[in-house]
């Protein structure tokens, strides 16, 4: 594989993309890097769109259906953009046992959005995760970032309505 | 606040982003142990910190330290502040409620003696564990006071990479990733491998549900693994380690990066370490949410940049992994084993524990179990000493229907077994594993063919799709299953289920689809009649699948 001597333009003036740069740099531009580099990407946009990936493939100089392929491999990445928050619930066994599926088909109903999916109103999207580690704190999720445990179907679906 | 430099060198400018707490100049009469992992730091210890610094402050309680630290265990409760010299824990301590800590801190004084331990903790012996709640992740000389990077420094002053590989092997030691593979027995065969270079990798791609053994351990005491590494790469001539981490695990990666940096500057990690010619580099990989990646193929795929998909075995990654090259993977809590093997002698560890299984196991205990937590118990104990005297029994005094090991690899234990040594051996024999650590507790509101579908469910999601019998056989297996659990199924679909299950165990390629039929195995044998409940009368006993409508009056809850 052939190690990307020169290093292509970014897409646009955007300057996020300036995030990806230094990280690609500091990786040495290494095909193995890919991971990192889309972690990094993922981070600056919020999602991995086309651009964004035929960027990565031609300035680590992988073939652009190696990055698809990774992209797509990994849960972590997402192809679509994300609503303004982001509402991870875990259904790992300990939530599950303790009512993660409750939790998930509460929303579903209250909000009209689908694990995976992102309301119509772009506000919230909902995903769910095989397990957070705060097994402790079961039925877990992560709203924006903070991790809430003990929860209920209903103080989920009232604090997602306040949104 | 106050910020004293108790600890600084002299000479020697320190960043400090944020002040570590408050240390006193002279003798500390008291100290106070904020606990700063993850499910505490959900409860808002942060806060807690903070105000119990002001506070002490305000209190003139100038001989008082007070302390981040990693998990105290006992994360049902958190946020936890300890008080090691009385040896009180204090449980959801709110920032405005701090009187009854500063109180303590006040009246402490020298020469208690410490209160007896609770029973969560009495019972414990920590080795893998034994820094954390007591030394502060962040700050490597903490780590260092309490004996942090001497087994390194001794591994490499005075001894040779051989006597080091023979201490682990000595230690009895077996991986505590799941398999129970003998450390020394890999250390050895990477060390005797030809090839250079050779490469170190840390498997912190805890994926199991219900597992956080090696988050907390990541979270509380990073360097303890980092040392663990390099005295890894010193036995078997690696002067390059990754650590594979979960980006789920956003805390501990932060950590681990603050630690390899600290170290590196320390002159711990990197060239010339400990005025030896030793070099050993660590560099974090992070994972992007594969399971199929703590298999150590897929991972070294992954490592690699690609998809995470295995590959057939042999040759095995001692002798061809990273790139080629003879590679040693062990987990985080194999990792964390080390330091204290090399310190403390091989034959040391090897006093703890059961003759096949040596040494002491972390567990995550989570589920229906009114104390959960992190536990590390030696080796030999029982599930009932686990769930009841440590975990302090079922929620809502409910009864005990199964503990589940293993993850989606392992099984479920019924309560005939309560009174069985937990060791690789007989979890084996009861139809689990020991897996990575989790445990989770079930009671007589778990149905346990839903249990069983919900992670043939997992596994389905999981499977890479890499060979045929995995790909599909899982999803077969979930489709039967989740026709068993909605009553749609007949006793042909019983004997489909065991079939394929057969089936996906020995033609898969990997552990993962190898293992992926092992719930279904343990329920089958444990809890037929709960499948022919939902078969022949329709009905799900503990009232969980939609056949459950119509229960049977007076039906009685199997275990």
């Amino acid at each position: 594989m052939a190690i990307a001597t020169t290093v292509p333009p970014a897409p646009s003036d955007d300057k996020r993309w300036r995030i990806v740069e230094t990280r690609m740099r500091r990786l040495g531009q290494r095909p193995d890097a890919l991971i990192e580099v889309l972690h990094a990407a993922q981070e600056a946009f919020g999602y991995l769109d086309t651009d964004t990936m035929a960027f990565v493939a031609r300035s680590l100089g992988v073939p652009l259906s190696k990055v698809y392929g990774v992209a797509t491999f990994y849960s972590f990445f997402t192809l679509k953009p994300q609503g303004e928050h982001a509402c991870v619930v875990c259904t790992g066994t300990a939530c599950y046992i303790n009512g993660a599926g409750g939790i998930v088909s509460a929303i579903r109903r209250g909000l009209d959005v689908r694990p995976g999916e992102t309301t119509t109103d772009g506000k919230l999207s909902l995903l769910t995760a095989r397990c957070l580690g705060s097994c402790s704190l079961a039925p877990a999720m992560i709203l924006d970032g903070e991790v809430k445990g003990k929860l209920s179907a209903e103080a989920v679906v009232a604090e997602l309505e306040t949104l | 606040m106050t910020e004293t430099a108790g600890t600084d060198r002299p000479g020697r400018p320190v960043r400090r982003r944020r002040p570590r707490g408050t240390v006193p100049t002279g003798p500390v009469r008291a100290s106070a142990h904020v606990c700063q992992a993850a499910s505490c730091l959900s409860a808002s210890s942060d806060q807690v910190f903070d105000a119990l610094v002001e506070r002490v402050g305000e209190a003139g309680l100038t001989d008082v330290a007070v302390k981040r630290v990693g998990c105290l265990g006992l994360c049902a409760a958190g946020p936890l502040v300890e008080v090691p010299e009385s040896g009180r824990l204090f449980e959801r301590v709110g920032p405005d409620d701090l009187g009854g800590l500063v109180g303590e801190l006040r009246a402490v004084g020298a020469g208690v003696t410490p209160a007896p331990p609770a029973p969560f903790f009495a019972r414990q012996v920590r080795v893998a564990t034994e820094n954390s709640g007591r030394v502060d992740p962040e700050d490597l000389d903490d780590y260092r006071a309490r004996g942090g990077y001497q087994a390194l420094e001794r591994a490499l002053h005075s001894m040779s990479p051989a006597e080091v590989v023979d201490q682990v092997v000595r230690s009895g030691l077996r991986g505590r990733g799941g398999a129970g593979y003998p450390t020394g027995l890999k250390w050895t065969t990477v060390a005797k491998a030809p090839g250079t270079p050779k490469y170190v990798i840390c498997n912190a791609d805890e994926g199991d549900p219900g597992a956080f053994m090696d988050r907390s351990v990541l979270e509380s005491d990073p360097h303890r693994v980092l040392e663990g590494m390099a005295i890894a790469g010193y036995a078997i001539g690696a002067s390059r380690g990754y650590v594979y981490c979960r980006a789920e695990y956003p805390l501990a990666t932060a950590r681990l990066k603050t630690a390899i940096r600290l170290a590196g500057r320390a002159g711990l990690l990197g060239a010339g370490i400990a005025d030896t010619p030793f070099e050993f580099h660590v560099e974090l990989r992070l994972g992007a949410g594969a399971f199929v990646c703590g298999e150590e193929t897929a991972l070294i795929a992954s490592v690699q940049g690609g998809r995470g998909t295995p590959r057939p075995r042999p040759p095995y990654p001692a002798v061809s992994g990273l790139w080629g090259s003879p590679t040693l993977i062990n987990n985080v809590e194999t990792f964390a084993n080390i330091a204290p093997i090399i310190r403390n002698g091989g034959d040391w560890y090897a006093g703890i524990g059961t003759p096949s299984s040596r040494g002491t196991k972390v567990f995550a205990l989570a589920g229906r179990v009114v104390n959960t937590g992190l536990v590390e118990v030696p080796m030999g104990i029982t599930l009932r000493e686990i769930v009841y005297d440590i975990g302090g029994g079922i929620l809502d005094g409910r009864p005990f229907k199964a503990v589940q090991t293993g993850g989606p690899s392992g099984g479920c234990i019924p309560a005939p077994y309560l009174d069985m040594a937990v060791d690789y051996e007989s979890l084996a024999e009861v139809g689990s594993i020991m897996g990575s650590g989790g445990m989770i507790v079930m009671d007589d509101t778990a149905c346990m063919v839903d249990v069983a579908r919900y992670f043939m469910d997992f596994c389905r999601e999981e499977s890479c799709g890499k060979c045929i019998p995995c790909r599909v056989g899982t999803t077969q297996l979930y489709t039967l299953l989740t026709s068993i659990c909605e009553g749609t199924a007949d006793m042909d679909d019983l004997e489909r289920l065991e079939r394929l299950s057969d089936m996906v165990k020995h033609t898969s390629l990997c552990g993962l689809g190898q293992s992926a039929p092992n719930p279904v195995f343990s329920t089958l044998r444990y809890f037929r009649e709960e499948y022919l409940a939902h078969i022949q009368d329709r009905t799900c006993p503990a009232g969980v699948c939609p056949v459950a409508n119509r229960p049977v009056d007076g039906e009685e809850v199997l275990s």
